[in-house]
Order: structure tokens, then C-alpha cells, then sequence
């Protein structure tokens, strides 16, 4: 459905994205996960024909993205990062140019309108003007339009940045269940973990280069195995034992150890009884893709000051809308 | 041009028609501006300096003379102030839900210009309810005969706002237009004073000057032909003439954008 080769994108000095190719297969949910900055926008923007590659092709649904930027747009939509509502609108009447400019035939017109407005929860404040509207009531209402032509690619560029968690499911529910009934393709950006996982294939994209590109499951199998964490009366005992016993290293972090090991759930036992140091807690998880992320750029998407961030930026958004 | 893009030509109209009709404070100003050059200036200046204007052998007083070119002020700073609201739209995100969407970009800037000039044509038309309070009679035949011709007005005036929206990056940049483009196109149309008997170099430079047409067009309907400087027929084709390279510009302007 997506054909990428070899796209790259500067802005003068600055090299947005440096050389991607993959595909994207028709019904399928891909990723885009990488830290700000990465070029995830700039690679949306080529694709949706609203920025020319510097170099490189892209095809969807058979069309070039610049030969055929008509046809692509026919084919796809889009809920951009930034605002893009008509402020002084309501939200039926941002919903009503959609339609009109999306040619949504009109006997259908009233109906996908009421569903999307549904979906999002916004039927009752349908006639309220968008500028009285929170930020998150905003997005919603954004996600509502992309989804109301049935596009047969959708593009989210951070759809659920500043949702609260009920509508990130919903949405969620609702973009699987268009997936299912329409078989259309998504491609979305995150940098929510787990908003990643509701990906088939993931691409984890840093520098505008792509470094990893496969199932959320298979790029988990790159960090080792589980993670475990425990924490016990006197540590340093308790991570020479282990070295001693399984020839395992372990890690001190916030006054814990932590532990990579291939089977988790059968280590488990074995550890605590090895142990003779008592043991105050105990617990495993599998690896997520923030683990990944580490693992292979040796940093975090979102270190410790990027939560601040994060929040920060959908501040900043809220507030420009 | 298919039925999608006329579709999108509609939407596009439409929705600046909506915003119009909910900014109540544009509705006020529209007739609040004309009505304070009308009735404070013009009489001001007419009675203060006992003008009356003798041109092509008719006679009229001050108020009434400049009556249509404040309807052409009118449509001027309607048309201009619509087409650069795109800068706003740029802005504000919107622009790309129009420039994403399958449709013609030709449909865009025409949806857009016909936008612009439905709500100049709206403001005009309050403004054409002064004229009992200016003693100028409008007979409905009249009101009929401008209308049209208003609207051509309208359109140039909006398809060159759109040409010049289409290349200014930031709202910023609003106060130059303002003052490099608005102004002069409104002081040099001879909307405030007759264009005989002018020196040569601001006869050339009142020629060239857009608007200078469609007020003349104006004040030859509503006042009569004598007080006109050129026929109806040489200001309809002057601002049609403009109308449409003004229009073909901004097309090519948006394709390539
Ligand atoms: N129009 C532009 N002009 C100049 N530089 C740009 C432009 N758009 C993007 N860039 C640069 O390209 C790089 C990639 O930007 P992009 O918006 O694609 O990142 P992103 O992965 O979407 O980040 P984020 O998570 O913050 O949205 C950045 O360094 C950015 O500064
Ligand atoms: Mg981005």
C-alpha cells in the first residue's frame, strides 16, 4: 500500500530524513517510534504531498506521491500533530467542509458524521463553536475528520498526544474496528510505548535514519530476554551471588538491581531460593520497546526530563489551539 | 472543472460566508467606517470649505460625490481583508486541511476569491442603505445595475488580496500591506476627489490604480454618466481585465505552493 525508497528530506543544513525505505501493506497498522526531532513528521508530510523528498520515491496505493500528488490525496487522510481546525466553526460545520471537499456522497453525508462525532463523544457540543473547546476536545474532534471520509491510508501523526487514557482507548477500539470493517491502512507516529504495541510492524526511527523495523514482539526478543527487578537488604551481596550462582550481571539502578535473563518466568524460583540475603521485593516484566530504544541508540526516548517535556509540548499545543 | 472541485469551491465559500455572518463586530464597522467618512467627513470638509463638484458639466455636492467611492472603500477593505485572512489560516493550521484534500488548487483560490466578494458584496450593499440620509436616490433598477457590477469590483479586489496572501509568510507583515498597498489603492482611486484637472503625474498614477475603475463605474451608475470620468464600458473591462489575470496569478501561486 506504502512503497518508501531511499526518501530524504533536507531543510538547508539540516537533514530531516536521511534515506528511509520500507513498505507498508494494505490493512496493515504501522509505526513510527522515535524520539523528537527524528523526522517522523517530515517523512508524514512527504507522503500526504505536502513536502517534496530532496531525493528518493514514494508510492501509495501504486500512485508517486509527486507525479501523482492528486491521487494520493484521493487516497488518504490525515490528522496532523499541529491544530488544523477552523477555529470560528462548529464542530458539525468543520465536519460538513470535510465532507464537501472529501466529495462524502451525500446520502451517507449525515450519518458518518453522527457516527464520527459519536465515536469521539462530541455529538452533544456539535453546534459549539471549536474555539470553546478544550485541547483535548479539539484533537478528538481533528481524528473525527480524518476518519470521516474512509480514506484507505490513514496517517496519525501523534494522534493521542494530551488524551486522557478512556479516550485513547476509544479511539484506539474505533481505529480497529475501521481497520477491520474497511481494511485500511495506518500509519501513525507515537512516542507512547504503548500506543506502539497496538502496532503490527514498528520502525524506530532516529536521526531520520530508520534502525529497526519489525513486530513489536520480535524487536522485544533484541533486548534478551525479561526484565527482572529486585530489591534486597543488602544488594552488593546479592548481585556478587547471583554472578557466583548464574553468571548473570546485574545492575544497580534507583537502589535496585536489575536482571536481563533469557526465560524470566523460570528463573524466578530458582533465584530467590539461590539467594541467602532476604529479599524485599521481586518483580518481572517483559521487555518494552523503551528497552529496546536503549539498547540499540544508548538512550532513552524519553529520559527522565522528557516526561516534562512531553507534557510541556502538549501544553504548548493546547495552548496555540 | 468536475463536480468535486465545484463542490470544494462551494465549502470554501461557504465557509467564509459563516464567518462572516457570526462577526457581528464586522457587520457594525462595515457601516460604522463609511458612515463616519460620510456624514463627519464629507460634510465637514464640504460645508467647512462650501465644496460642491462641477465635472463634465454636472453638479453635485461634496457628500453625495464621494458617496460611491466610499462604497468602493467599503468593498476595497472587505475584499482584502477576507482574501488575507489565507496568512490566518496558514497560521492557524487550516490551510492544510485544504491543501491535503483532493481537490483542484484552481478550486481553492476561486472558492476563495468568490468568498471574498460575496462578503464585500454584502458590506457594499449596507453601505447602499445609507444613501436616503445622503439625499442620493437609488431607484430598485439602479440597485439591480450595481450590484453586479459591485461584485465584478469585489472580485479583482479579492483575487489580488489572494496573490499577495499566497506569498506573505506571517500576519506581520499585514501593516506593510496596509500601508504599501490598501491605502494607496483607496487614496489614489479618486474616491474622495474628482480626477479632472489633476497634475499629470498623479493623473498617470490615479490610472493606474485598479480601483480608480470601479469607482468611476460606480459614481457614473449611481450619480450619473456625466460625472464619470471613462464609459461603463472601459471600467467594466478594465477591472474584469484585472479580475481575471489577478485570479490566474493566484491559481499559479497555489499549484506551486
Ligand atoms: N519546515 C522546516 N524547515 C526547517 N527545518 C525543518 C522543517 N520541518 C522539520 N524540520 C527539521 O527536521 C527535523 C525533523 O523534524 P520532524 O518534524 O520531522 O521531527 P519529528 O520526528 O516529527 O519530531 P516530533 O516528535 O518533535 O514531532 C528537525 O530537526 C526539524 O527541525
Ligand atoms: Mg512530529
Amino acid at each position: 500500500m506504502i512503497e518508501v525508497r531511499e526518501i530524504q528530506k533536507s531543510f538547508g543544513e539540516v537533514e530531516a530524513v536521511a534515506g528511509v525505505t520500507f513498505d507498508v501493506g494494505g490493512g496493515e497498522i504501522f509505526g513510527f517510534l522515535g524520539p523528537n526531532g527524528a523526522g517522523k513528521t517530515t517523512t508524514i508530510n512527504i507522503l500526504c504531498t505536502l513536502v517534496r523528498p530532496t531525493s528518493g520515491s514514494a508510492a501509495l496505493a501504486g500512485y508517486d506521491v509527486v507525479s501523482k500528488a492528486s491521487e494520493v490525496r484521493a487516497s488518504i487522510g490525515i490528522v496532523f500533530q499541529d491544530p488544523s481546525l477552523d477555529e470560528r466553526l462548529s464542530a458539525y460545520e468543520n465536519l460538513i467542509f470535510h465532507a464537501l471537499v472529501y466529495s462524502v456522497p451525500k446520502d451517507v453525508r449525515e450519518e458518518r458524521i453522527a457516527s464520527a462525532l459519536d465515536m469521539v463523544g462530541l455529538w452533544e457540543r456539535r453546534r459549539d463553536i471549536v474555539r470553546t473547546f478544550s485541547g483535548g476536545m479539539k484533537r478528538r474532534l481533528e481524528i473525527a475528520r480524518g476518519l470521516l471520509h474512509h480514506p484507505k491510508v490513514l496517517f496519525l501523526d501523534e494522534p493521542t498526544l494530551g488524551l486522557d487514557p478512556q479516550t485513547r482507548n476509544k479511539i484506539w477500539e474505533f481505529v480497529h474496528d475501521l481497520r477491520e470493517k474497511e481494511n485500511i491502512t495506518i500509519f501513525l507516529t507515537t512516542h507512547y510505548m504503548d500506543e506502539a504495541e497496538n502496532c503490527n510492524r514498528i520502525a524506530i526511527i532516529d536521526h531520520g535514519r530508520i534502525i529497526a523495523l519489525d513486530t513489536p514482539a520480535k524487536l522485544k526478543t533484541m533486548v534478551g530476554g525479561d526484565v527482572i527487578t529486585l530489591s534486597t537488604a543488602d544488594d552488593e551481596a546479592a548481585a556478587e551471588q547471583i554472578k557466583e550462582l548464574h553468571g548473570l550481571e546485574a545492575t544497580a539502578q534507583d537502589a535496585k538491581l536489575i536482571l536481563e535473563v533469557p526465560d524470566g518466568e523460570k528463573f524466578l524460583a530458582p533465584l530467590v531460593r539461590s539467594l541467602d540475603t532476604p529479599i524485599n521485593s521481586i518483580s518481572l516484566r517483559r521487555p518494552t520497546l523503551e528497552d529496546v530504544f536503549l539498547k540499540l541508540t544508548g538512550r532513552t526516548i524519553r529520559d527522565e526530563s522528557a516526561g516534562a517535556l512531553d507534557s510541556m509540548r502538549s501544553h504548548v499545543r493546547m495552548r496555540r489551539r | 472543472m468536475n463536480m468535486n472541485n465545484l463542490r470544494a469551491v462551494y465549502a470554501i465559500w461557504l465557509r467564509d460566508v459563516i464567518r462572516y455572518k457570526r462577526d457581528k463586530a464586522r457587520v457594525v464597522s462595515s457601516l460604522a467606517q463609511p458612515a463616519l467618512f460620510l456624514f463627519v467627513f464629507g460634510n465637514g470638509l464640504a460645508r467647512g470649505l462650501s465644496i460642491n463638484v462641477a465635472t463634465g458639466g454636472a453638479r453635485t455636492g461634496y457628500v453625495a460625490f464621494i458617496y460611491p467611492g466610499i462604497i468602493g472603500m467599503t468593498l476595497l477593505f472587505t475584499s482584502m481583508f477576507t482574501a488575507v485572512s489565507i496568512v490566518w489560516d496558514r497560521e492557524f493550521g487550516f490551510l492544510k486541511e485544504v491543501m491535503v484534500a483532493p481537490i483542484s488548487r484552481a478550486s481553492v483560490a476561486i472558492g476563495k476569491a468568490l468568498g471574498g466578494s460575496t462578503v464585500a458584496l454584502i458590506q457594499g450593499g449596507i453601505v447602499l442603505l445609507l444613501s436616503p440620509f445622503l439625499g442620493v436616490k437609488l431607484s430598485p433598477l439602479l440597485i439591480i445595475t450595481v450590484l453586479p457590477v459591485m461584485l465584478l469590483i469585489s472580485f479583482s479586489l479579492t483575487s489580488i488580496g489572494i496573490v499577495i496572501a499566497a506569498k506573505m509568510e506571517s500576519m506581520e507583515g499585514f501593516q506593510v500591506i496596509m500601508n504599501f498597498l490598501i491605502m494607496p489603492l483607496f487614496v489614489l482611486s479618486g474616491a474622495m476627489f474628482p480626477l479632472t484637472r489633476l497634475p499629470v503625474w498623479l493623473r498617470s498614477l490615479t490610472r493606474a490604480d485598479p480601483l480608480t475603475y470601479g469607482v468611476d463605474a460606480l459614481r457614473g451608475l449611481i450619480l450619473g454618466p456625466k460625472l464619470a470620468e471613462f464609459s461603463l464600458a472601459l471600467d467594466l473591462t478594465v477591472i474584469a481585465l484585472v479580475g481575471a489575470i489577478m485570479i490566474s496569478v493566484a491559481v499559479y501561486f497555489f499549484e506551486r505552493q
